[in-house]
């Protein structure tokens, strides 16, 4: 180890001065040379050099092992300009198999960086170099798609200057949203496998928690768990910004009368945020990257892998940019200062979240007359499809699942501000005009005791060979059905597809990660015009790697397609 | 039998769902969802257009009138169903990383890859009661163990069982050792079936096919039946719930029972229901990993069980305080 530390100590150095001869923005400070730096240099350019190590990580009074790039937590932030080539040359230092994924940026599907789908991956001491045309603007990022590496620190926020400049604001910030836990994520994964809510504290208990004795005793009965809102909390996370805890004091500066833009990336692994600073609105302005319609809001819910842009003007002082984990174990928090040195003092963690009847997929109303009597079945295997696999791996069929683009969230439905839902978003650019040849419904399914996670009740394990087909530019509606009582961030590799929100169609928005929300279905077009092989899956690190992930593939495809 | 048992048990929990209070339901402040026809592709695209300028879509409040979803794919008519995948969906190659990467340097990834999501192997060790076991009409302090571990997937796993008792300072009364098979067979119960050995009080081999798992009202419950190398038939439940009072002070009722489908003379057992354990133990969870506990169990012998225990000069019942720990790792 202490041969390693002394490696990693030079080459943090060399990273340091290398970094320190760009301007440093603020998310970058804070090093300490002994460890991985908390956030780091931003890199730009056609050859951009990463290097994948172990490192050591700290944050307040957690620490433990990293998987840092370029020495740091988050790595690098890596601005291009659109329509610039760029060649990623990634080195992996690791003693394991290591990869890059660049989390919404449209690449040729072997650049796209998911070993076993798209490359082989980066064997250990192996150079990698990606190579692909810039075909767009906007706020992205990458991690590995390698185990269980991202949530160790292997990631990092990407920014793509439009071509043509936005004159909307005058600073413009990336706020990294991330987690870090001393536990190695084997060992996470394998208590989340033993079951007993390990990271849950908050639990009903006789003592704490609202619920009425009849309800309780209903969520008994269905073996179900009403404070069931995240898998892993903040019993062991810390929640990052720009890979500096509560404690670590991250500032970011503006001067009075200034339009600040935030680029809000959700790099964790497994948490949803709440983000909010208090007294100041925020428009936003882009979701996923993709430009949308202005719309002012209060508070939003980012999903795992989801990106924000909002304009913000804050008055003049110091504002606690809150990043609130949905199930209010903890909170990532940063100041927004116009006085250096001042710290924005946070508001308390708000009373923990509990789910309805409407997460459960049934439907939660003042019209309740029509469910007296009505079975509380909450596994009617008949409702499902032939092709959904009906086995221990299922534990719940939402039996009347609606959609639900106009839920704020978990917790937030029922705060007194503006918070911002999916039906909010419209496509700021028009999209093509398409009719939909084909429509499918794919069912997210799971079993919280045993911890198994997958699409149509079969783990990826059971459709390695089986993968989700889609003709070149065929128009796909797909309708999402969560047969689950958690909110499931689906990512689709390589494609932007449409949220049908409710936005005219030609304005809807375009995203490369939906939440869906319990108990509910959401439902996207997709324009499948990226041929090759593509992973689809949940973005809650542990329940891809409990199985809920799917090959897409797009054909015909040509090997010079894709070069 | 323990099916019966199960069957009774279920009988006798509490709130049948009958009795589930459903004015709770209406009080809560969110708004009724919306039914977006054009979100839920019940429109073409071009009508979608023109309702986002007009109202929005009423509220579903009117019962389950048009919930029936499995009718999607006749919602647009000009869209074909999920599985008209068309032709060139279908085309080659079968991998296309192959093509650019090489079909031998992709093999290892795509197996790596399935290992990796979904093809988990993990286990853990449980000591469920670590505990002594003192007498309150006085008597020798006993000590017993109730441990497993189980190594496996998500279906199918292996899972060794001991448990076992004795007194301080003497021999080991009973103790057994069991190496079960289990497979999930739904998704809240697994069967399991193997082998029993017991050294104590006398070497007997049994096979065993038992059902364990999580019940309605969260309780933990497993069931076995076994066969003894002598022919003999017995059988065993146990139940249990954990009642949290705060977040780490957790309270357990605990059940166990035992049965015997025939009389066994030398292990001083009569034919019926041999014998009942009701216990309560309150754990506090210094890490989930590890709860000292205390409780108090009443332990009796019943039927014929209990005359033969009488006629040896022996109680068939009575009180004991335990201390003890649960711990997993």
């Amino acid at each position: 180890m202490a041969s390693l530390s002394r490696r990693h100590l030079i080459r943090s150095t060399v990273a340091l001065a290398a970094a320190s001869a760009l301007p440093v923005p603020a998310w970058a400070r804070g090093a300490s040379l002994s460890r991985a730096q908390n956030g780091s240099g931003e890199l730009s350019g056609e050859d951009i050099e990463l290097s994948i190590g172990d490192h050591h990580f700290m944050t307040g009074t957690r620490s433990g092992h990293a998987v840092a790039v370029n020495g740091s937590v988050p790595g690098p932030l890596i601005r291009l300009r659109e329509g610039q080539n760029v060649r990623l040359n990634v080195t992996n230092n690791l003693a394991e198999d290591s990869s890059i994924h660049w989390h919404g940026l449209l690449v040729p599907f072997q650049f796209d960086g998911v070993p076993g789908v798209s490359f082989p991956g980066i064997r250990p001491g192996e150079r990698f170099t990606y190579e692909f045309p810039i075909r767009q603007s906007g706020t992205y990022w990458w991690h590995s798609h390698s185990g269980l590496q991202e949530q160790a620190g292997h990631y990092g926020p990407i920014v793509v200057e439009s071509a043509d400049p936005d004159p909307r604001y005058d600073r413009d910030y990336v706020v990294l949203l991330s987690e870090f836990t001393p536990i190695h994520p084997h060992e996470i994964m394998r208590k989340l496998k033993v079951g007993e809510h390990y990271f849950n504290y908050q639990m009903q208990t006789a003592t704490e928690g609202e619920m009425s004795g009849a309800m309780r005793r209903m969520w008994g009965q269905m073996r179900m768990n009403p404070r069931d809102i995240s898998d892993v909390t903040g019993s062991t996370y810390t929640f990052l910004i720009n890979g500096h805890g509560p404690a670590d004091d991250l500032q970011f500066a503006f001067r009075a009368g200034e339009r600040v833009r935030l680029r809000i990336i959700n790099g964790s692994a497994m948490t949803f945020f709440n983000v909010r600073i208090p007294g100041v609105p925020m428009t936003v302005i882009a979701a996923d990257g993709q430009d949308v319609a202005e719309v002012e809001v209060d508070e939003f819910q980012i999903g795992v892998a989801e990106t924000y842009d909002v304009i913000v003007s804050p008055p003049d002082g110091s504002h606690a940019i809150v990043a609130e984990a949905m199930d209010r174990s903890g909170m990532g928090v940063a100041s927004l200062t116009s006085h250096k040195g001042h710290r924005a003092s946070p508001p308390p963690l708000r009373e923990p979240v509990t789910l309805t009847m409407a997460d459960m997929g049934m439907m939660d109303h003042g019209g309740m007359a029509g469910m007296e009597g009505m079975d509380h079945s909450m596994r009617d295997t008949s409702k499902l499809p032939a092709d959904v696999k009906v086995g221990p791996g299922l534990d719940m069929v939402s039996p009347m699942p609606m959609d639900r683009m106009d839920f704020p969230g978990l917790g937030l439905d029922t705060v007194k501000h503006r918070v911002l839902r999916y039906t909010d978003l419209k496509a700021k650019r028009m999209n093509p005009h398409r009719e939909v040849d084909r429509e499918m419904r794919i069912h997210l399914t799971g079993n919280m005791e045993r911890y198994m996670w997958s699409f149509d009740g079969k783990k990826f394990t059971a459709v390695t060979d089986d993968p989700i087909r889609f003709g070149f530019d065929e128009r796909v509606r797909v309708t999402l059905v969560n047969d689950t009582m958690m909110a499931h961030p689906i990512h689709l590799h390589g494609h932007f597809f449409e949220l049908v929100n409710g936005a005219d169609h030609m304005h809807q928005p375009l995203k490369h990660t939906v939440i869906v929300q319990p108990g509910g279905t959401a439902t996207f077009d997709l324009t499948a015009n990226e041929p090759g092989d593509w992973a689809f899956h949940c973005h809650l690190l542990y329940h891809m790697h409990a199985g809920m992930m799917q090959v897409v593939t797009v054909r015909p495809f040509s090997a010079g397609d894709g070069a | 039998m323990i099916r019966a048992m199960l069957l009774a048990g279920a009988v006798l929990l509490p709130a049948p769902l009958a009795a589930q209070d459903h004015s709770g339901h209406g009080s809560r402040s969110e708004p009724a969802p919306e039914m977006d026809h054009c979100a839920m592709g019940h429109l073409p695209p071009e009508q979608c257009g023109k309702q986002e300028e007009s109202e929005p879509a009423p509220a579903m409040d009117d019962g389950m009138a048009g919930m029936d979803h499995g009718s999607h794919g006749a919602m647009n008519d000009k869209s074909a169903p999920e599985d008209a995948v068309p032709a060139r969906a279908l085309e080659g190659p079968r991998h296309a990383a192959d093509a650019i990467w090489g079909r031998e340097a992709m093999e290892p990834a795509r197996r790596e890859l399935a290992r990796g999501n979904g093809g988990m192997t993990t286990g853990m060790v449980l000591v469920e009661r670590l505990e002594a076991r003192i007498p309150t009409d006085g008597g020798e302090t006993g000590y017993l163990w109730d441990a497993q571990a189980w190594y496996g997937g998500d279906l199918n796993r292996f899972v060794l069982k001991t448990e076992g008792e004795g007194e301080f300072g003497g021999a080991v009364e009973d103790a057994e050792i069991q190496a079960l098979y289990s497979r999930a067979i739904g998704p809240f119960f697994d069967l399991q079936a193997g082998v029993r050995f017991d050294p104590e009080p006398d070497s007997r081999t049994h096979l065993v096919l038992g059902v364990a798992g999580l019940a309605p009202y969260m309780f933990h419950v497993d069931g076995a039946l076994f066969l003894s190398d002598r022919g003999d038939l017995t059988a065993r439940v146990e139940a249990e719930y954990d009642q949290k009072i705060t977040q780490r002070l957790i309270l357990q009722p605990r059940i166990e029972a035992e049965f015997a489908a025939q009389d066994i003379p030398e292990r001083e057992i009569g034919a019926g229901v041999t014998k009942v354990e009701p216990g309560l133990r309150l754990r506090y969870e210094i890490a989930r990993e590890f709860a000292p506990y205390i409780g108090v169990e009443y332990e009796a012998k019943l039927g014929e069980t209990a005359d033969i225990a009488r006629a040896g000069g022996e109680d068939p019942d009575g009180f004991k305080v335990l201390l003890g720990v649960r711990a997993w790792f």
